[in-house]
């Protein structure tokens, strides 16, 4: 049977040169980076290199770049490391971040922080005009994820960056903002400058990378509390040894992205419309996410079936071997609706039938049109669990 | 002097005709589970040689039919060789000043020229000089001695409960229903208790249910194979009966039908596997379905005996149960809820046996079970590794 892989935002298979960069370190680099002897200076000059790579695609200086064990530490770092660096602080975060965002900013609440959540709209993105309302003049941290990982938006990151000015004009110190990129980097082109960001989480494995590896980019000037102690790697703001291999393979990924992205980017575009497209005459169902595509992520596609679970729907396209995902994670007796389409105002019924279809470097149309086939079939099939 | 394990069983000793096959059988098990042990089977009791590793006692107190085990010192049934004995296990419990204890002596082998009490008194002065720390105290001591004189003489302190019960294999077969839940798979335990071979069968429903599902299942087996010994897991698949029953039967009376259809697939594994009953996790009014009447109904699918060994159990003492068994802990895991589909808004909850086989008239029922039994899948989980081994 064909098999058809749309879940590259749960993970992304590994890229063929990111298996050799993996693969070459674990057989010749041996030695360890705070190594004093040539073994460790040798590591150094890769961990040093992966540096180099990423920290160019973001367009930030390689000091700037911190690594970490993915997407959920840097987010935890970013959240954690800006509350406990300072007195008093005020922090404000969307109300559909990823969890890695929103848990820490509850515990935060927890322990007595003061924590604000912003509300989202119903096409998925952040209110601007609800968020510049909760800035108060002791606001120490916004975060906004940059493309939101269940729905695609692509978020107004660069207008939230203009309300921080406006509380610098007017209070006279700028909250830090941080943005989640995991989902975001080299799908959708940024430079860190340029959306006058202050952290940025980025992962490997979305990309074809590694599992395992991701970076928090913190520009100059930034203090940050580490998480984790015991190490004066990166520079005091993540203790441990790096993971080499990993960060070898996070930079071939981006090497390729680099390399490729232009054309994929379109591709992705044009495969994912084509999808929508393919499924525009199903009835019944409803979009999660936007068609426009300046505002939307080029590969990810969310959508809900009414009357279906989300998880019925992707067990029945697992038997025609099309991988996908549920917004929702499936607990015990009843299923818990996604908090990214209940913050979009969507209903307990939209949310627990909602699927994500998510498109990757190695997605053909032939995958398409055979995944959109199967969708329509399994939706047919499983009408009549449908209350008519 | 050797180290071995006492095994004593109980209630099969008094099942006098039956006595040697039921014996032979707990033999049989304690072999299969105790890879490298000897057991060897004295009149009233069990003797394990070789079995020094920490997870034997763990094993044989998940093993049916044992009662009790020690771990004791075998010597010559001699008073020096036994006082010997006694030192060593004295010594390993490292007495302080004023630990008390007493000896207590039963002598099968009546020939032995001393009394019990006799044996008592010499024991505790040749303790008592050489661990002149030691305190003689009749009423609770905190080591108790204890010497049994056979042929041989067994010198232990400890007396470690097992489960009781009966033989896994002394009782019989049948087939058990296992869903993901908390109460089958402690109907298994309680059937295997009574020396019943269970063969667990699982109803497996994709895209209803997932694979993780079926894996929890599996997962349940090796659990429950800790008490019952390896079990073949029967997985069929029933997201055909689903939909045609959700296609074509009152929605009052889905479950009842649900339930009817499984027994009859119930029933033709048992006949595959020589089984003479069917075991379920159904106790009293639990949930709408398990009533008098829907019980009744769901019964009279098979002309297979139905055991429903929880029947009087609430649902406080199942969980407690299954925190014992250790399914507990695999059970409550997520992936079982997509069942809840076929849970109608409003079951019929006192169904008449004539309504459920009304609700069937539209269905092809032989068929459907034909259907299930062409897709049946025989996993054989792997035999859990004992621990620290």
């Amino acid at each position: 049977m064909r098999r058809v892989y749309l879940d590259h935002s749960a993970t992304s298979p590994a890229l063929p040169e990111v298996v050799a960069a993996v693969r070459e370190v674990l057989e010749h680099v041996h030695g360890n980076p705070a190594s004093l002897h040539g073994m460790g200076l040798e590591a150094e000059r890769v961990l040093e290199r992966g540096r180099q790579v990423l920290a160019a695609s973001l367009g930030a200086d390689p000091s700037e770049v911190v690594f970490t064990s993915g997407g959920t530490e840097a987010n935890n770092l970013a959240v954690f490391g800006t509350a406990w660096a300072r007195q008093k602080p005020h922090v404000v975060v969307s109300a559909f971040e990823h969890s890695s965002v929103l848990e820490p900013a509850r515990r935060l609440k927890e322990m007595g922080v003061e924590v604000d959540f912003a509300p989202v709209d119903p096409e998925g993105f952040v209110r601007t005009d609800a968020l510049a309302d909760l800035l108060r003049p002791h606001t120490a941290l916004v975060s906004v994820v940059l493309v939101n990982n269940e729905v695609g938006t692509l978020q107004p990151v660069a207008e939230v960056a203009k309300l921080l000015d406006d509380v610098q004009t007017r209070w006279g110190r700028r909250p830090l903002l941080h943005t989640d990129a995991v989902q975001a980097f080299q799908h959708v082109p940024f430079r860190v400058r340029d959306l006058r960001v202050d952290l940025v989480t980025v992962s490997a494995h979305k990309l074809g990378g590694p599992k395992g590896v991701g970076a928090l980019y913190v520009r100059k000037g930034v203090r940050l509390q580490p998480l984790l102690l015991g190490g004066d790697q990166e520079r005091g703001l993540r203790g441990g040894t790096p993971n080499l291999p990993g960060i070898a393979g996070f930079a071939a990924a981006i090497r390729f992205w680099e390399r490729e992205g232009e054309r994929l980017r379109a591709r992705l575009r044009e495969l994912s419309a084509r999808l929508r497209a393919e499924l525009a005459d199903l009835c019944g169902l409803r979009w999660n996410t936007p068609s426009d595509a300046r505002r939307t992520a080029p590969h990810i596609l969310n959508l809900s079936v009414p009357g279906l679970r989300g998880e019925v729907l992707v067990h029945r396209l697992e038997q025609e071997g099309v991988y996908v995902s549920t917004g929702s994670a499936c607990h015990s007796r009843r299923a818990h609706p996604s908090h990214v389409l209940l913050a979009m105002g969507r209903t307990e019924q939209e949310a627990i039938s909602a699927v994500r279809l998510s498109l990757g470097p190695d997605t053909t149309e032939e995958d398409v049109l055979y995944a959109a086939e199967a969708f329509r079939l399994a939706v047919q099939d499983l009408r009549f669990l449908v209350p008519s | 002097m050797e180290r071995v394990i006492l095994v004593r069983y109980g209630e099969i000793g008094l099942k006098r005709a039956n006595r040697a096959a039921f014996v032979a059988q707990l033999a049989r098990n304690l072999r299969d589970r105790l890879p490298g042990v000897r057991v060897e089977n004295r009149f009233d009791h069990l003797v394990l040689r070789g079995a020094h590793a920490p997870w034997v006692l763990e094993r044989l107190q998940r093993t049916f039919g044992v009662v009790s085990t020690s771990p004791a010192l075998e010597v010559a049934p001699e008073l020096d060789a036994m006082e010997a004995a006694a030192q060593v296990l004295v010594a390993e419990l490292a007495p302080r000043p004023g630990t008390t204890f007493k000896v207590e002596t039963h002598r099968r082998d009546k020939t032995f020229p001393l009394t019990s009490p006799e044996v008592n008194r010499e024991l505790g002065r040749r303790l008592l000089a050489r661990f002149p720390e030691l305190v003689a105290r009749m009423k609770d001591p905190e080591v108790h001695l204890r010497v049994d004189i056979r042929d041989r003489a067994y010198v232990y302190t400890r007396v470690l409960p097992g489960p009781g019960g009966l033989p896994v294999g002394t009782g019989g077969r049948a087939v058990a229903l296992l869903s993901g839940g908390i109460d089958s798979p402690v109907a298994i335990w309680m059937v295997a208790k009574r020396g019943v071979q269970a063969i667990p069968l699982h109803f497996h429903a994709p895209p209803f249910t997932s694979e993780r599902s079926k894996e929890k299942v599996v997962r349940l087996v090796e659990v429950l194979s800790e008490w019952c010994g390896p079990m073949d897991l029967w997985v069929v698949p029933f997201a055909h009966v689903q939909r045609a029953i959700r296609e074509r039967v009152p929605e009052p009376l889905w479950t009842v039908t649900m339930r009817r259809t499984m027994m009859r697939v119930a029933e033709r594994v048992a006949q595959r596997v020589g089984a003479s009953a069917l075991v379920t996790g159904e106790s009293l009014g639990q949930v709408a379905s398990q009533t008098l009447e829907a019980l009744a109904a769901i019964g009279a699918a098979t002309r297979l005996l139905v055991l429903r060994p929880l029947v009087g159990m609430d649902k406080l003492e199942i969980t407690g149960l299954a925190q014992r068994i250790g399914t507990y802990e695999v059970s409550v895991l997520p992936y079982e809820d997509c069942c809840t589909l076929f849970v109608p808004r409003h079951p019929r909850t006192r169904p008449s046996l004539q309504e459920a086989e009304r609700a069937e008239a539209s269905l092809d029922v032989p068929a459907l079970v034909d259907e299930a039994l062409a897709g049946v899948e025989v996993i054989s989980p792997a035999a859990p590794a004992p621990a620290g081994a």
